[in-house]
This record gives structure tokens, C-alpha cells and sequence, in this order.
């Protein structure tokens, strides 16, 4: 393959350039139901990833919507350089936006970072193929059904009369029903357990088949040796998993910022929005509903930035990690 | 291997077996209860108390839903958008799959990263909106087809099968004239079936589950689908208001009695049933996919 690949290339730098272009055109016309199948994808993404890039230009401009076309109003639209991102980070606002974007994902993960792994080696344990098949099926489930769904689910769950508010009084731990969503301190952690509730069992999926490869040996040997169910899990199961562990760990730090719109979105409303507004529905919010598109645009701007420098930070750090690991 | 057990492996037998039966009580409870308020009586479930089983049974709030053509109509867009936009994504995803699995193709490079860069970077919601707009997408059917049209990740997985499948095949096709579109309608295709039935699968139940496309591109009432529904109604719940759609449609139900609650969970529930009705069976090939990806990466 690599031969090939030089061999077509090869020409096209020494060769003259009327010959290069020769080439060119034969590669096309050979390939061209290849490139042919290809166009659509290609469609897509120029229509619906690259212009949508180019149309981030709102943001320096102060964008007026007119009858007009988009492309040209915002041609026309006069220039402001950094005035919105200025604007975003002058107003009281970003940091208020910056806690709960931050404040949310790291709850989330550290409720929903160690479940998963907990879970898997539970399930491990398990030697009723029937029950372990069960609750497999059953701890999957949330993750399949939108978060529109697991809204109306928790908003049920949580009601005055719903199951959490009656198990708190039936521990009488309270005795007059919280109204949780209600309540802005709750909601970080309301979010955090319903990200663990909908996504634990189907992550712990990576777990199981890590664990799957371990060496059945090492846990007859410790078993020769003494060694309970409990430190087996210690020092054979924990000690496999833990590449695994540190590299989705690693990528997981590198999602901080992206607080998924949908939970944030379907569970704030307007008694916990100083807590529930973060980056993602506050850009929403100005864009969509307020009318003012550049500043929005602004703010979703530095959204993906941030998160894009994040990611290639995390997966240089995770590749640097895995190569040193394996040597 | 008729081993004593010993006192603290049945102490972490029990422990485990506790463990794990909570975590599907923690799973399964939440939907059950949403079932058994939806099924019973409206009036009956002001009391509160409704935990296992409902008290008086009925199927008012269904019979409700289903009477009303704008929950009718959001049913048909929602099964049509996924009847629809499953077969042409992974078509789509596949051509491309196969393609893109040639190392040999023009600007292969430059056309991977084209495609891998759009995982990892967007314009945002706003500008993404004005795209939309300025495609005249806004209320139009296809608005839930063509933005969703590629999932680059669907296409690794594809990819990766592709590269895996004997290579044999494909020269002895060629020997024998086929042109790469024969060879990919031909021989690819079918061959990729199973890695197809896979995507088609996480496609399909994203077009089920999708709702804001729905909430955001399309106005028309014969364009909202199930889940878009759903989200004016929780909104309506949160924020109170006092003549919700559930309830404005509970009242219009003279004889029967539903609440704007009932129908809340009836509504959730029936969202959620085709998902749990298609799920058990699918779910291998769901394990498939993550772990085609987890090796991936």
C-alpha cells in the first residue's frame, strides 16, 4: 500500500507540471465513483460543519437579522473585533456561568466516574448468569432514552409527592417536602446523580470487557494463596483496570466545559437559574430567545474553543501517557 | 470444585448480590413508577402513594393521547423521521465509509482530517441556526434528515469493518471488470450487514430520541415531533403554568378523568416503550458498537 501511495506521488513532485496535472486528471476519472460515493458526506460537511464555522464571523460583528439573505447581512453587519468577548467577560455574568459550567461537569464526574468501574466489578463477582444478565439489561436502559425523557422522569421523582421526597419522610429525616428543582443549590447535584443514574451501566460496558481479559490464573493463585474475594479485587482486578481507568479519566477532564445543553436546558427553570445556566443554554437563551446573535455567537464561540484546545490537550496527554506505559 | 465456602465470601456474596439488586431497583423503579401513575385512575392518584402498583387501574390517559391529533401527528413525524432518515444516513455513512477505506484516494489525508476535525470543533448554535435558516430548512421535513445526515464516528466503526473484510474478494471483482460502485453494491454491501444493522440501530434510536431539532427548526404544528411535544409540556409543568397543554387537553376529556399529570406520564411513557419494547434485542449489538470503538480508540 505504502508502495503504491509512492509511487503515485512520487511523479507529481519532480515531474513537469503539465505531466503532474495529466496525472491528476487520470486519478480522477479512475476514481470517480469512489469520489462520487463520497459527495455526499462532503455535502454534508461543508453545509452543516464548515459553513457554520465561517458563519462564526457574527461574532466580531455586531449582526443585525434583516429580510436579507444571511451572508450578506453579515457582510454588511459593522465590525466590533473582541467588543462581545469583552463584553461576556466584563459582565457579571461569566463568572457566574463559569461556576455552574464547571461546578456541573465536575460533580457529574465524580459521581459518575467511579460508578461505572464499581459496577463492572460488581457484576464481575456474579456468578448467576441470569441475574447478571438482568440487571446488565436493566442498567443500560437509561442510557438509550433521551434526556427529554429522563427530564420528565426526575422532575416526577423529585415532586413534592414523588418517591424521593416520601423515602425522606418516611426516614423522617423531614417531615415537610423539598421542592429540589425549586431550590438552586440543588441542582448541580440533581444533574451530577441524573448524568451517574442515565450513563453508569452502559459505561461500565468498557469496564467488564477490560476486566474480561485479566488472566484467570492469577486469581486461582491467589486464591492458593489465601486471598479473599475482596483483596483479589485490590490487587489483581483494580490494578488490570487501571490503564483504562487513568486514560478515560484523562479524556473525561477534557469534557469539562461541555455541560450537555439537554440536562441543563429540560431541568432549569426560572427559580434555579443561577445555578442551572451554564455556557451552552445561556448562549441559547441570548441567541434564541433575546435576539442578540453575536453576542450569543460570541459566547458559543469561546465555548468550543476552549473545549477544542481542552481535547487536544487531554488526548496529547493521554497518547503521552499510553506510549510511556508501554515501554 | 466442591470448595467450603467460606464466612466472608458469603458476607461479599450477599453484600454484592444487595449491591447490584439496588442498582436495578435505582434503574427500573423510576420508569415503573411513571407507568403505574399513567395507569391509574387520575382523581384516584391526587391521594399520592401510588409506589408499586396502581390502585385503580385504567387506560383514560392513553385513550386521551390518542385521541388528540396533535400527539397523533407527532407520533407520524417521529416514526416517518426515523423510517426515513435511518436508510439514508447509513447509506450515506457507508459510501463514505468505503471510500475513505481506500488509502489510494485523492487528498486521502486531507480528506480524513476534513471529516475527523468536525467531531471535535462546530460553530456553535447560533450560527448553526442561520445555516439552517439560510438553507430554507427552517419547517421543512428534511431539516431532520440532512444537518444528522453523518455521524463521523458511525464511520469510523464502518471503516474499521471495511478494512477488515478480505481483500481477496474485492481484486477478483475487479479482475472481472467490476467498477468500485459494482464492487460496493455488490460485494461491500452485503458484507457489511451486521456493522450496518449496528449503526442503524444508534441512528434510528437518535431519530426517535431527537427533540431539538424538532423544538428549535420547525414552527409548523405537523413538524413537531413526540419528544419536541414532551418538552413543552415538562416546560409547562416546571414553570407552572396554570393551563397547560396536558391539562387544557385533560379538561377537554369531559367524561373521563385525567389530569395534566396522567397525561404527562402517558405521554413519557409512550415515548419511552418502543425504546424499551426494541432494546433487549438489539442490546448485543450495542455492546458490539461501544466495543468496535473502545478498541478504535
Amino acid at each position: 500500500m505504502h508502495q503504491l501511495e509512492t509511487a503515485v506521488t512520487a511523479p507529481l513532485n519532480k515531474a513537469a507540471p503539465g505531466k503532474a496535472k495529466k496525472k491528476l486528471v487520470r486519478r480522477l476519472s479512475e476514481q470517480k465513483y469512489l469520489l462520487m460515493m463520497l459527495a455526499p458526506a462532503i455535502i454534508w460537511a461543508v453545509l452543516f460543519a464548515y459553513l457554520p464555522i465561517a458563519g462564526v464571523y457574527m461574532a466580531f460583528v455586531d449582526y443585525q437579522p434583516s429580510l436579507d439573505d444571511f451572508w450578506k447581512s453579515l457582510y454588511h453587519a459593522d465590525y466590533v473585533g473582541m467588543h462581545w468577548f469583552n463584553y461576556f467577560f466584563r459582565n457579571g455574568d461569566f463568572y457566574i456561568i463559569m461556576r455552574n459550567t464547571i461546578a456541573s461537569t465536575m460533580l457529574t464526574l465524580l459521581f459518575s466516574f467511579p460508578a461505572p468501574i464499581i459496577i463492572a466489578i460488581a457484576i464481575n463477582e456474579v456468578k448467576n448468569s441470569m441475574f447478571k444478565k438482568t440487571v446488565q439489561t436493566v442498567s443500560y436502559l437509561p442510557h438509550f432514552i433521551s434526556w427529554v425523557i429522563a427530564a420528565n422522569i426526575i422532575v416526577t421523582v423529585l415532586s413534592s409527592d414523588g418517591i424521593v421526597n416520601s423515602i425522606l419522610k418516611w426516614l423522617h429525616l423531614t417531615d415537610e417536602s423539598t421542592l429540589f428543582l425549586q431550590k438552586g443549590q440543588y441542582f448541580w447535584w440533581i444533574v451530577a446523580i441524573g448524568n451517574t443514574w442515565k450513563e453508569m451501566g452502559y459505561s461500565s460496558i468498557i469496564y467488564l470487557a477490560a476486566i474480561s481479559s485479566v488472566n484467570m490464573e492469577l486469581y486461582e493463585a491467589a486464591k492458593v494463596d489465601g486471598a479473599g474475594r475482596l483483596k483479589q479485587i485490590l490487587y489483581i482486578t483494580l490494578p488490570h483496570l487501571k490503564p483504562t481507568i487513568v486514560v478515560l479519566l484523562i479524556l473525561s477532564l477534557g469534557g469539562v466545559l461541555n455541560a450537555g445543553f439537554d440536562q441543563h436546558y429540560l431541568l432549569g427553570n426560572g427559580l434555579n437559574r443561577e445555578y442551572s445556566d451554564v455556557l451552552s443554554t445561556y448562549s441559547f437563551r441570548y441567541g434564541l430567545q433575546n435576539s442578540l446573535f453575536s453576542y450569543a455567537s460570541a459566547v458559543g464561540l469561546f465555548n468550543s474553543v476552549v473545549a477544542f484546545i481542552l481535547v487536544v490537550f487531554v488526548n496529547f496527554a493521554s497518547k503521552k501517557l499510553n506510549n510511556q506505559s508501554l515501554f | 470444585m466442591a470448595k467450603k465456602l467460606s464466612l466472608s465470601d458469603i458476607v461479599f456474596d450477599v453484600c454484592n448480590y444487595a449491591f447490584l439488586a439496588l442498582i436495578f431497583v435505582i434503574t427500573f423503579y423510576p420508569f415503573w413508577n411513571i407507568l403505574v401513575v399513567s395507569l391509574n385512575d387520575a382523581t384516584d392518584s391526587v391521594r399520592g402513594g401510588l409506589y408499586l402498583w396502581p390502585r385503580i387501574f385504567t387506560l383514560d390517559s392513553y385513550a386521551t393521547i390518542f385521541r388528540n391529533t396533535e400527539l397523533l401527528v407527532s407520533v407520524k413525524v417521529t416514526v416517518l423521521r426515523t423510517l426515513i432518515g435511518t436508510p439514508i444516513s447509513v447509506l450515506a455513512i457507508c459510501m463514505m465509509a468505503y471510500s475513505l477505506s481506500k488509502r489510494e484516494l485523492i487528498a486521502w489525508r486531507f480528506l480524513t482530517l476534513f471529516f475527523i476535525f468536525t467531531m471535535y470543533f462546530g460553530g456553535g448554535l447560533i450560527p448553526t441556526y442561520m445555516i439552517i435558516k439560510s438553507l430554507g430548512l427552517i419547517d421543512s421535513f428534511w431539516v431532520f434528515i440532512f444537518p444528522g445526515l453523518i455521524g463521523v464516528f458511525l464511520m469510523i466503526l464502518v471503516r474499521t469493518y471495511i478494512e477488515g473484510l478480505p481483500a481477496e474478494l474485492e481484486e477478483s471483482a475487479k479482475i472481472d471488470g467490476a467498477n468500485d460502485l459494482e464492487i460496493f453494491a455488490k460485494i461491500i454491501l452485503p458484507l457489511c450487514i451486521p456493522v450496518l444493522a449496528t449503526i442503524a440501530l444508534f441512528i434510528g434510536i437518535g431519530h426517535w430520541n431527537s427533540w431539538y431539532d424538532s423544538y428549535i427548526y420547525t414552527y409548523k404544528p405537523e413538524l413537531k415531533t413526540l419528544q419536541a411535544v414532551l418538552v413543552k409540556i415538562l416546560n409547562q409543568f416546571q414553570t407552572g403554568t396554570m393551563v397547560s397543554e396536558a391539562q387544557a387537553l385533560a379538561n377537554s376529556s369531559k367524561r373521563i378523568p385525567v389530569s395534566g399529570e396522567s397525561i404527562r406520564m402517558a405521554v413519557t411513557m409512550v415515548a419511552t416503550i418502543p425504546i424499551v419494547m426494541v432494546y433487549p434485542f438489539v442490546q448485543r449489538y450495542f455492546v458490539k458498537g461501544i466495543m468496535m470503538g473502545a478498541i478504535k480508540s
